[in-house]
């Protein structure tokens, strides 16, 4: 546990210790302040059923944010250590694969909480100078993290794949950039098909789009969170095996 | 320390490292000396249990690098080539880094990261992040990282590789002080390095090891083939002659040099020394002698002899 939380660190320090990180916050509070003056501007004119959270997700900056930050955060994770050679005396050690792959996980994770926290600040703004109520509470915002949270453990698992398989940060941002928009592209095809047809069946669990609306309105479906996790746990267990491939290449 | 039986590691359709066995003793410090691509590298990558064999078996302290990895990688310091290092990190924050990974407690990796700090000259850049300091310093803190978890067997792929010639020294010094307590295994082309610093070399070349014994014997064992130079001013058939009858001689080259001197080249059947049979001569015949040497053939000969028809095969 003790090395777990070592490298943990490293990664956490790799993050916070170099410009790239800050420019990774800022571009996202940058990105999450747009669609706070979005959301503002449109409460200005006309009155919405819906609440301020659910109003946040539907802007594009929201989707702007999941599908560019987590290749950028992820590029760098196994294909910097790749190219530099680093990854050489890291895997020489004692410490297994899979704590590895855990630890630039979490790493990861932990950054890309820590930079939607300015949303929060958002949230409180609007909620303190709402007169009235405007549907914003506990349930809404736990909702939503929540759904911030499934969404980037999905994408950033795609990402740390992406990156294990390459050993050029590009290649890996490319990568793991396209795969997160072909996810999201799923939404839109789910539409585009005829009804009736096995794939409309099966398509509307990998609609991003609406499980995120319903995140958004503090509602949690079980079969969703599952949904997430375990697609989370693929990725990462591909991950792992392809880390691990150097063992039968 | 290091038993390799068999060792073959073949990369998608090439041969990296063919059929290789050899063994090294406990605090023994040996020099894999090779041209580039010779399978150097994969072979302290297999040693260091970053890829497996594709046949054959390394113990490292009697462990199996591959099935017992915990266990032999407890007992070795790697440090791969070109020496990577997290650029960002400062020197004794990546060293305890380094040290907590491989296993070592709070208490014990600080008493540690100081003690390789101080060993390795560290102490004074022990706050400086790594990617400012000089290349000598940061080969300085690849080694102290080989170190930190006081392992029996050290492996550095070319640790001089890049350095000016007093950061060289400095590392090879270095190193020198690692004999006796830890297993030494450096890989290089740089030939005095060997010479300077190793008890035994293994000549690596595509793939195979060729030759195996302490840079001494090895030079020995090209003596059989040794010239002697005579410079002689006597008249040239006169010598032809001479160096016919010997027996000992099987070769000579004769050459004019300046004014009345001829340079001639003997070699002489395996072993003998010729020294004393041309100065006899001279002295018979009343010739003039100016010099008489044998070349002692360094470990670039041999390095040169044991790969060159090899390389001619390959071409």
């Amino acid at each position: 546990m003790s090395v777990f939380l070592t490298l943990l660190r490293r990664e956490l320090t790799a993050f916070f210790y170099s410009l790239n990180g800050y420019l990774i916050i800022a571009a996202i509070t940058l990105l999450i302040g747009e669609s706070f003056s979005t959301v503002i501007t449109n409460l200005g004119t006309d009155a919405s059923p819906m609440p301020v959270t659910e109003l946040f997700y539907s802007t594009y900056y929201f989707w702007m944010i999941v599908l560019l930050a987590a290749p950028v955060m992820t590029m760098r994770l196994f294909a910097l250590e790749k190219a530099s050679g680093t990854f050489e005396t890291l895997m020489t050690t004692q410490i297994g694969d899979v704590r590895v792959v855990a630890a630039k996980f979490c790493g990861a994770m932990i950054f890309y909480l820590v930079a939607w926290l300015p949303l929060l600040l958002c949230l409180f703004i609007v909620g303190h100078f709402a007169r009235q109520h405007i549907g914003l509470d506990a349930g809404t915002v736990g909702g939503m993290y929540l759904g911030i949270f499934l969404i980037g453990c999905l994408f950033i698992s795609l990402g740390c794949f992406a990156s294990a398989i390459t050993s050029s940060q590009m290649a890996a941002a490319m990568v793991s950039f396209v795969l997160g928009m072909s996810f999201f592209s799923l939404a839109f095809l789910a539409k585009a098909l005829p009804p009736g047809s096995d794939l409309t069946a099966v398509i509307p669990y990998f609609n991003l789009f609406d499980q995120m609306d319903s995140f958004a309105r503090g509602v949690v479906d079980t079969r969703v969170v599952v949904f997430y996790v375990s697609a989370t746990f693929f990725f990462l267990f591909l991950t792992l095996r392809v880390v691990e491939s150097r063992r039968w290449k | 320390m290091i038993q390799v039986s068999n060792l073959t590691k073949r990369y998608a359709g090439r041969m990296a490292v063919d059929d290789i066995s050899f063994t090294v003793a406990r605090g023994e410090i040996v020099g894999l000396l090779g041209p580039n691509g010779a399978g150097k590298s994969t072979t302290m990558r297999v040693l260091s249990g970053f890829m497996p064999a594709t046949s054959g078996t390394v113990r490292v302290a009697g462990f199996d690098v591959f099935h017992d990895a915990e266990e032999a990688r407890r007992r070795i310091g790697y440090m791969p080539e070109n020496n990577p290092l997290y650029p960002e990190m400062r020197v004794r924050e990546y060293l305890k880094f380094r040290a907590r990974l491989k296993g070592l407690g709070w208490r014990n990796s600080r008493s540690r990261v100081d003690t390789v700090m101080e060993q390795c000259g560290l102490k004074d850049v022990g706050r400086r992040i790594i990617g400012q300091l000089s290349k000598g310093y940061k080969q300085r803190v690849g080694l102290a990282d080989a170190l930190v978890h006081e392992p029996e067997l050290i492996i550095l792929d070319e640790p001089t590789v890049g350095l000016d010639p007093h950061q060289i020294r400095s590392v090879r010094a270095l190193i020198k002080s690692l004999a006796g307590k830890h297993t030494v295994l450096i890989s290089t082309h740089i030939l005095p390095e060997v010479e300077m610093m190793c008890g035994r070399v293994l000549i690596m070349f595509g793939g195979r090891v060729l030759a195996s014994d302490t840079p001494e014997n090895l030079q020995q064992r090209m003596a059989g083939g040794s010239q002697v130079i005579a410079e002689i001013a006597a008249p040239e058939k006169a010598l032809r002659e001479a160096w016919d009858s010997l027996p000992e001689v099987t070769q000579f080259n004769v050459s004019a040099c300046d004014g009345k001197f001829f340079r001639c080249a003997l070699t002489a059947r395996d072993g003998f020394d010729l020294r004393a049979t041309v100065f006899a001569l001279a002295q018979k015949n009343g010739w003039e002698l100016r010099e008489l040497t044998r070349s002692r053939h360094s470990l670039e000969d041999v390095y040169v002899q044991v790969t060159k028809p090899n390389q001619e095969e390959r071409e």
